[in-house]
């Protein structure tokens, strides 16, 4: 399931804008393989942007990311066409990843009896399964999990924590942006806040 | 990959597929229908301004699917989780092109044939119409698909892409229904030159829009 490489993220001295505003600076930190990062922040602190950075989809406005291994990200757009049946859309991923035998992560995430289901009528929460199950059948070694447990309920959540503690024993790197407390050992903090720039003025 | 991709995109925008790309082909029949009960039956004078009013229910039925061809997947995440996956935004263009061009292109081409016989056009100027859409509607999906990327973050988007496209349609329009009134297949290799250009350029016009409209 992992890389031949050991996977490896860093951030180093990064600040992230949003319009004019400064929204950190100076963030760094250093995952290894089977480590797990839990990133804090109030609503507007920079959480998504921060993981859209580390994700290479943005360029961070100082500093810099390096990476080594495949990421995934699941953020709370799971890229499936509203008007597909979950299993067809699931499977434009499975095609393009050369995910030969998705029935696992289908399973796991109890996404079976949904398959016919087109993904519009889904809840909040049943995307955010079928968005884990699609990055699951990928099998990259670094996660990117932007507000996982949001819209899960109890039992998912449970499940997910385990996902995820499942991923870094495994020798996989999991940063997780989250309100909600998690409980993933030797789960490593880093709170957004504490980068939040004292002045605008301030250089980054 | 890339077959995933545009199979993908083709069951988005291709008529047979669902979805509302039967639109163009309808549009365009309808249009050449609709035109001799506006103007009269003179077949003279519908032989002669026919083909000028088929280019331009070319040209209309290109700007109809604009709205959903980029925006729609930048909303859902698509192109993200693509570029996560090592897909340029270029490739991801390019793919899309085609399956624009595949959408309206060939339809019309085939569309052509009815409006012909209801437009009275006749058989030289109905080659050269054809030959003319052919290397034509490349050009416009390629102007489609940029205006389509730049567009896509703005609000009002699927208004703006309409009226920016007429203009830069205009070279390909007069040369491309130009070549019908003066019967001169010269001004085709004209409009095949635009198109060829727009086609080369699009990819990287519309990949550099997407990845511009990331950094918000």
């Amino acid at each position: 399931m992992q890389a031949s490489v050991s996977p490896a993220i860093s951030a180093k001295d990064v600040a992230c804008r949003r319009g004019d505003r400064l929204l950190f600076r100076k963030l760094s930190f250093d995952l290894g393989a089977g480590e797990a990062l839990h990133i804090t922040g109030a609503n507007g602190t920079g959480k998504t942007t921060l993981m859209r950075a580390l994700a290479g989809l943005t360029t961070p406005f100082a500093g810099e990311v390096l990476r080594s291994g495949e990421i995934g990200l699941l953020d709370e757009r799971p890229a499936l066409d509203p008007d597909l049946p979950l299993g067809r859309a699931l499977a434009f991923w499975e095609k393009v990843d050369g995910c030969t035998n998705p029935v696992g992560a289908l399973h796991v995430m109890g996404l079976e009896p949904l398959l016919e289901v087109p993904v519009r009528y889904l809840s909040t929460g049943q995307r955010k399964r079928a968005g884990l199950a699609a990055l699951l059948n990928r099998g990259v070694p670094i996660w990117l999990l932007d507000e996982p447990l949001s819209g899960l309920d109890v039992a998912a959540i449970a499940q997910v924590t385990a996902l995820i503690q499942l991923h870094v024993s495994g020798g996989g790197i999991a940063l997780i942006a989250s309100h909600q407390p998690l409980e993933i050992v030797g789960l490593r903090t880093l709170a957004v806040e504490s980068f939040i720039p004292r002045t605008q003025e301030e250089p980054a | 990959m890339i077959a995933a991709l545009l199979k993908r995109d083709l069951a988005k925008f291709f008529p047979f597929a669902g979805g509302g790309a039967a639109l163009p082909v309808v549009f365009f029949v309808a249009v050449a229908m609709l035109y001799p009960f506006a103007v009269g039956p003179d077949a003279n004078m519908l032989a002669r301004t026919g083909g000028g009013v088929v280019w331009i229910a070319a040209l209309l039925a290109a700007i109809l699917p604009l709205e959903k061809l980029v925006a729609q997947d930048i909303e859902l995440g698509v192109f993200d989780q693509l570029k996560l996956r090592g897909v340029t935004e270029e490739v991801m263009m390019a793919v899309r092109l085609l399956a624009h061009w595949l959408s309206f292109g060939p339809p019309l081409i085939i569309a052509a044939f009815p409006s012909a016989a209801l437009l009275a056009i006749d058989g030289p100027t109905l080659h050269l119409l054809l030959v003319g859409l052919a290397v034509g509607t490349p050009g416009l999906a390629a102007i489609g698909l940029m205006i389509a990327a730049l567009t896509a973050s703005l609000r009002a988007g699927a208004a703006l892409s309409g009226l920016l496209l007429v203009p830069l349609a205009l070279p390909i329009l007069i040369f491309g229904a130009g070549a019908l009134a003066r019967q001169d297949p010269a001004s085709l290799g004209f409009v095949a030159a635009i198109s060829l250009g727009l086609v080369a350029i699009a990819p990287f016009a519309a990949g550099a829009a997407i990845r511009a409209a990331r950094e918000v």
